[in-house]
């Protein structure tokens, strides 16, 4: 075995930002506005270069998905610890219909072509919450799958997972190869800090693109409308009990 | 008072009047008349909705984190840029209306409460974080940023400001009241880390106190504007842009707690350490019933006894070199042995018990309220009025943990009074005069990073002399001859 984890990180509109919607409906305003590593991809680089630094794998492979500006994803990936980096070109139209089939297409023929022992990503990107990728990754693979996993631990050639699920925490231990997605409480990630950022620089991103792994990204998805949520409505104070019990039943509430 | 104006009231429209009538009852009526008038020029420059005179939205924006009493304004306007800023401003310097500037509202010491009424800016909606220039670790912020959004923001960049007073506030209300924090020990306070201001004056002047968009490292150009205008707690301007100072995010980070026999043991090791040279990060004080108070807030089992929590920051080599010698020191002074924490998690829960000081203090006598006290004195002279005040407290029957940043010879003492009872405030008010002029009597200062504002007025004509607030108040006159940028603050 190669010891390689592959780690999967987006880039995405960084949450502090005001989402607004752009005015012909198309999608939303990302021109000028702030981008950074969605969350819970910056908590799957931490795992797995804590993995790395306890001497559990050999090696940390970042990959991310788009245009130019995927680089800077990647380089953060790399100074928090990650070896080298892999940045799949994919741009234009292309890149606005990219979505979590083809991703995960991608995703699987590079895991075969770096013979990857692990493959962790974030659970779900926070600009279009789909928690897809890695489910489909792991049945392109035919790997097994660890998800929302908020602990880790090696046991040999398993991997025990604590999963966060609606009832609580469930422990499964599956074999490797796999493939993680990382929840929100699986650790806290380091800061990038400057001298590692410098040392960032000086480590390889290898480029390529969808058609050199032979994956297909057409999508099979079209997107009709974006609109913001509706407006909070102004409430209305009444006087009376009565006056309340009125206008629930003028409202059709009761 | 109120029956002389009564017949200007009659003059407002039946809207107006039915607006009055609903609202907060003002206490300055020739003041709230004079904003119906203008009322329409204000919403003519930010909108609609960017004027409020709901009761709660005023209510909201007059008071503080500080127990001083809620002084609502009349009006309180959002602006959305420094142009609306500029036009508002000279709205109410033609109408002599009071112009209090608010940022977060997270001030210790009243310095939002609108004692005359007026027009409160509320500054939240210009939340921009502007050129940002990593190479030369300077950055510049709108007042609606807070702190914590822009460390969030600067994350990725290796670059973090590392001012941190406990709340999370506008980083341009820092300025303001000269804020501090727990690692000025090291990085300094907003003094030292403000290096450039936009500020709108009273008449609407807009003012680059460094000159507009200018950010070198330093500078011998002319009077210090920029730090004349920090800590003027809105008396001098309206801070619309901060241009700061930005450290990288040291490589590694580690946290330590070690516990004394006595107070003197822990102060006389904090002076030590720094006599020493240890570039330490943070090193702050909790007495003994701080600790039990935090003991049991937060289901902790430290040693109930005067203790050190003390932050290492620098590369794995020199973290070794300081903590080695930071240890010889305290163990030297009888200290226990240090308790450690590495990673961000560990470091978390170790400084819990400092961070919820405030929140233990209150929960040793729920129901009641917490003041805190904020001298800093010489670091030679720490030991002598910590024991002194504990002597004072203990003499006095208050409630009075103490926790402080003594690596900058500055301690709280949180004094948890019962709001309802005027002999325990009374006590408390003698006390922390007490206090005050104990650490003036020691070369140190009666505010060391709350501010005067309201409350410490009296205490700033002891501290600087007669003759320097004559100068404030020169300075003050020639800035704001109609005295409407924050009445009641600073200068009595």
């Amino acid at each position: 075995m190669s010891g390689r984890v592959l780690v999967g990180v987006k880039r995405v509109i960084d949450y502090a930002v005001k989402i607004r919607v752009k005015p012909d409906n198309s999608c939303v305003v990302t021109d000028g506005v702030k981008h950074s590593m969605n969350p819970f991809c910056e908590i799957a680089v931490e795992e797995a270069v804590k993995m790395k630094e306890k001497k559990l794998i050999k090696e940390v492979v970042v990959v991310s998905c788009g245009p130019q500006q995927a680089m800077e994803t990647i380089r953060t990936a790399l100074a928090m610890g990650a070896d080298r980096g892999i940045h799949v070109e994919v741009t234009g139209k292309d890149y606005e219909n990219l979505g979590p089939l083809q991703v995960s297409k991608i995703m699987a023929a590079l895991a075969k072509k770096e013979d990857a022992l692990l493959v962790i990503l974030g659970k779900q990107a926070i600009d279009d919450d789909c928690n897809q990728t890695g489910q489909m990754t792991a049945a392109l693979l035919d790997w097994p799958q660890g998800t929302f996993a908020s602990e880790l631990s090696m046991e040999g050639d398993k991997i025990k997972v604590v999963r966060e699920i609606d009832g609580g925490l469930e422990t499964v231990k599956i074999n490797t190869p796999a493939v993680i997605t990382a929840d929100l409480r699986l650790n806290t990630p380091r800061y990038a800090t400057l001298p590692n950022i410098m040392k960032a620089k000086k480590k390889k991103i290898a480029n390529v693109k969808p058609a050199d792994l032979g994956v297909d990204i057409t999508s099979r998805l079209e997107v009709l409308r974006v609109d913001e949520p509706a407006q909070r409505q102004a409430g209305v104070k009444v006087e009376t009990v009565d006056d309340l019990i009125a206008r629930l039943k003028e409202a059709g509430r009761i | 008072m109120l029956l002389g104006f009564r017949p200007s009231l009659r003059l407002l429209s039946p809207r107006l009047q039915l607006l009055q009538s609903r609202c907060v009852q003002s206490e300055h009526p020739a003041t709230s008349a004079a904003v119906g008038s203008v009322l329409s020029a204000l919403r003519s420059i930010c909108g609609e909705g960017g004027v409020s005179f709901g009761a709660a939205v005023r209510e909201q924006h007059g008071r503080d984190e500080s127990i001083h009493r809620c002084c609502p304004p009349d009006v309180v306007v959002f602006p959305r840029c420094v142009e609306e800023v500029s036009a508002l401003a000279k709205v109410c310097h033609k109408h002599n209306l009071p112009i209090i500037p608010f940022g977060t509202g997270t001030g210790l010491e009243g310095g939002v409460s609108a004692v005359k009424g007026g027009v409160c800016f509320s500054l939240r909606n210009m939340d921009q974080v502007l050129d940002l220039h990593p190479e030369d670790f300077d950055v510049t912020v709108e007042p609606g940023v807070t702190r914590k959004a822009l460390n969030s923001y600067l994350r990725d960049t290796g670059l973090w400001f590392p001012v941190d007073p406990g709340a999370d506030a506008s980083l341009c209300g820092m300025a303001a009241t000269s804020a501090s924090g727990t690692n000025a020990v090291r990085y300094g306070t907003m003094r030292e880390n403000v290096l450039n201001l936009e500020v709108v004056l009273a008449d609407g002047t807009v003012l680059h106190t460094a000159g507009r968009g200018r950010r070198p490292r330093k500078t011998a150009a002319g009077y210090n504007l920029t730090n004349l205008l920090v800590g003027s707690e809105g008396t001098l301007g309206i801070i619309t842009k901060a241009t700061l100072r930005l450290y990288g995010i040291p490589e590694t980070m580690v946290s330590a707690v070690c516990s004394f026999p006595s107070v003197q043991a822990a102060v006389d090791s904090t002076v030590q350490i720094l006599q020493a040279g240890v570039p330490i990060a943070r090193i702050e004080f909790l007495d003994d019933v701080m600790m039990d108070a935090c003991n049991r807030f937060s289901s902790l089992s430290y040693a109930v006894s005067p203790t050190l929590f003390l932050e290492f920051h620098g590369s794995e080599r020199s973290l070794e070199e300081q903590v080695l010698t930071a240890e010889d020191i305290t163990q030297s002074n009888g200290g226990s042995d240090f308790q450690w924490a590495r990673d961000a998690g560990s470091r978390e829960r170790l400084w819990k018990a400092r961070h919820d000081a405030w929140y233990a203090a209150l929960a040793l006598r729920p129901g009641c309220k917490a003041y805190a006290t904020d001298v800093c004195v010489p670091l030679s002279r720490l030991p002598q009025i910590i024991v002194e005040t504990k002597q004072d407290l203990m003499e006095n029957r208050l409630t009075g943990p103490i926790a402080g940043h003594v690596g900058d010879g500055n301690f709280h003492c949180l004094m948890v009074v019962e709001p309802s009872d005027p002999e325990e405030l009374h006590r408390v008010h003698l006390f922390t005069e007490r206090l005050a002029r104990r650490a003036l009597a020691l070369d140190g200062t009666c505010t060391g990073e709350h501010g005067v504002g309201l409350g410490k007025r009296a205490l700033l004509c002891e501290e600087v002399g007669p003759e320097a607030v004559k100068v404030m108040q020169r300075i003050k006159d020639s800035l704001d001859p109609t005295t409407l940028m924050n009445p009641g603050k600073i200068l009595p």
